[in-house]
């Protein structure tokens, strides 16, 4: 299943977030959207899920979920989402109550993406128990256990430190190794759009707009921790970005 | 120039260096368990009454002597008196404050999640909640009869408003971030309420129910007050109306007990269920 994002604008009120955005994000490759803060990256992304409605243009779905998918469109959060007072397993479970799936069959998912996600003897800790890592670490599992067609990542790594992070880097390349997924992946961090992204879209200053599309055909599992194509690429993304970084980071708050 | 003039300034003279521990400045503003500290306080204040009142510096008209208490409760305790004004009291509570708060936690959510309910009915709870519950008392009895239903709805209404006003509050402060991500995983609306709203709105429905009790308790009294064979509030106005000193003193030490039971109950019922809670 491919997602299409279709001459997409947004205004808040008088001000333009968004501007004319088309993009295909195709089935099995993770697709990066970086750009200076506030250029509506985020926005977008909630489009892509059905959280919010553009004021123009419209996200469309190529084709149908594959068989055996609970919810096709699954979000990844910067801040984890979890349900402090509910167990990991009990996270997990919630979002295969509602599909009816209880008891044997719930088991066996919730083992096989505890397992995943290298897990399995946390199930029956509480959220305020793990670290940001395995926090992150939970809400992946949860988003694998409803087998989606394209996870939504917001940021899912920013609220790590910087070790954290480059093993969950690791992790996820594992996961997409393993069983290829489609991703839309939103960050602010440079390194991790070169690591993880099949494809990477820069985002202009507000109004946001499709600056660059930068594709990188080296395979995930071949980018390594200090890789001087990757450096380069990742040099050429924040050359396109700086300026307009820094007049975002100077600019007055009036919303 | 302050430059220059800082600059004239003679160097300082080598002074030898002096090893010195650097001073704590920091730790306190912390509030710790100290379970010896209530009943310590407890003890002396007592001791100090009773010592006040044998020696004579406290009149006997000023305060009972806390061992007189003591021994009206045993006697009370003895004849069955107690738990003839006890039970009774105790139903009270139970049916007025059960009714009231469900009745408001239920109207306390409704109020959180539709925003034509909390148009509606803030501005109505907030024009009821300062009204004194006990003087609507004669009212209560006109339209719910002298017995036991106008002590219920007394109560009942008396642990209604704050209960409706923490519930509410308690829903607006569930996180968001956690409904959009029931959103997102297609939960239906009932689920995210069940599973989400009413489970984060819990800390602050519990806060607000021990406000409620013991609001309950002071509507108790005075319900009793007004035709009431028996009960504790019954059983005060009939010792102050005699200024039988001993008694009325042993009516407020149950009341008091009664506070602190209810107190520790939610104390109880909060550990249990908001666990969770770092």
């Amino acid at each position: 299943m491919d997602i299409r994002l279709d001459g997409i604008s947004h205004y808040y009120g008088e001000t333009e977030v968004l501007r004319d955005i088309t993009l295909d994000v195709p089935s099995g490759q993770i697709v990066c959207l970086v750009g200076p803060s506030g250029c509506g990256k985020s926005t977008l992304l909630r489009f892509i899920g059905g959280l919010e409605r553009p004021t123009k243009g419209a996200v469309l779905q190529m084709g149908q979920p594959p068989e055996g998918c609970l919810n096709p469109l699954t979000y990844v959060f910067q801040d984890f989402a979890l349900l402090p007072w509910r167990s990991v397993r009990g996270n997990i479970s919630l979002v295969l109550e509602d599909h009816g799936i209880r008891g044997a069959k719930a088991d066996k998912i919730i083992a096989d993406v505890l397992a995943r996600t290298k897990l399995s003897d946390f199930a029956k800790a509480l959220p305020k128990q793990l670290s940001g890592g395995m926090k992150q670490r939970v809400a992946i599992a949860r988003a694998l256990a409803v087998n989606p067609a394209v996870m939504l990542m917001d940021e899912p790594l920013s609220a790590l430190d910087s070790q954290t992070r480059e093993l969950l880097m690791d992790d996820l390349i594992a996961l997409w190794d393993r069983q290829p997924f489609t991703a839309v992946y939103v960050t602010h961090n440079l390194n991790e759009a070169v690591r993880l992204g099949h494809k990477i879209v820069v985002l202009s200053r507000r109004p946001g707009a499709i600056r660059e599309v930068v594709e990188i055909d080296r395979p995930l599992t071949e980018r390594s921790f200090a890789d001087v194509d990757l450096e380069r690429t990742q040099k050429h993304l924040w050359t396109l970005m700086r300026e307009e970084a820094r007049a975002a980071d100077e600019e007055l708050l009036d919303v | 120039m302050s430059d220059a003039t800082l600059h004239s300034a003679p160097p300082p003279a080598a002074a030898p260096t002096e090893a010195m521990e650097i001073r704590f400045r920091g730790g306190g503003f912390v509030a710790k368990p100290h379970r010896w500290m209530a009943p310590i306080v407890f003890v002396v204040l007592i001791a100090f009454i009773e010592i006040g009142t044998r020696s004579g510096f406290i009149s006997s008209l000023t305060l009972p002597r806390p061992s007189d208490v003591l021994a009206t409760l045993v006697q009370l305790y003895k004849s069955g008196q107690l738990f003839e004004h006890l039970v009774p009291s105790l139903t009270r509570l139970a049916v007025g404050a059960s009714l009231g708060s469900i009745v408001g936690i239920s109207v306390g959510v409704m109020i959180g999640l539709f925003s034509y309910v909390r148009a509606g009915l803030v501005p109505v709870v907030a024009a009821i909640f300062p009204i004194p519950k006990i003087a609507l008392l004669p009212l209560f009895v006109i339209w719910f009869g002298i017995d036991e239903s106008s002590k219920y709805a007394l109560i009942a209404f008396g642990t209604f408003t704050p209960t409706v006003v923490a519930t509410y509050g308690a829903v607006d402060n569930v996180d968001r971030s956690l409904i959009r991500m029931g959103q997102s995983f297609g939960l239906s609306w009932f689920s995210i309420v069940r599973k989400i709203v009413l489970p984060g709105a819990m800390p602050g429905i519990l806060s607000g129910l021990r406000i409620s009790l013991a609001i309950a308790i002071i509507l108790l009294v005075a319900a009793e007050m007004l035709g009431a064979q028996h009960g504790i509030g019954a059983y005060i106005l009939e010792a102050g109306s005699l200024y039988d000193l001993e008694r009325l003193f042993a009516g407020v030490v149950i009341l008091s007990l009664l506070g602190v039971i209810t107190s520790g109950a939610i104390g109880l019922i909060e550990r249990r269920v908001l666990g969770w809670r770092t």
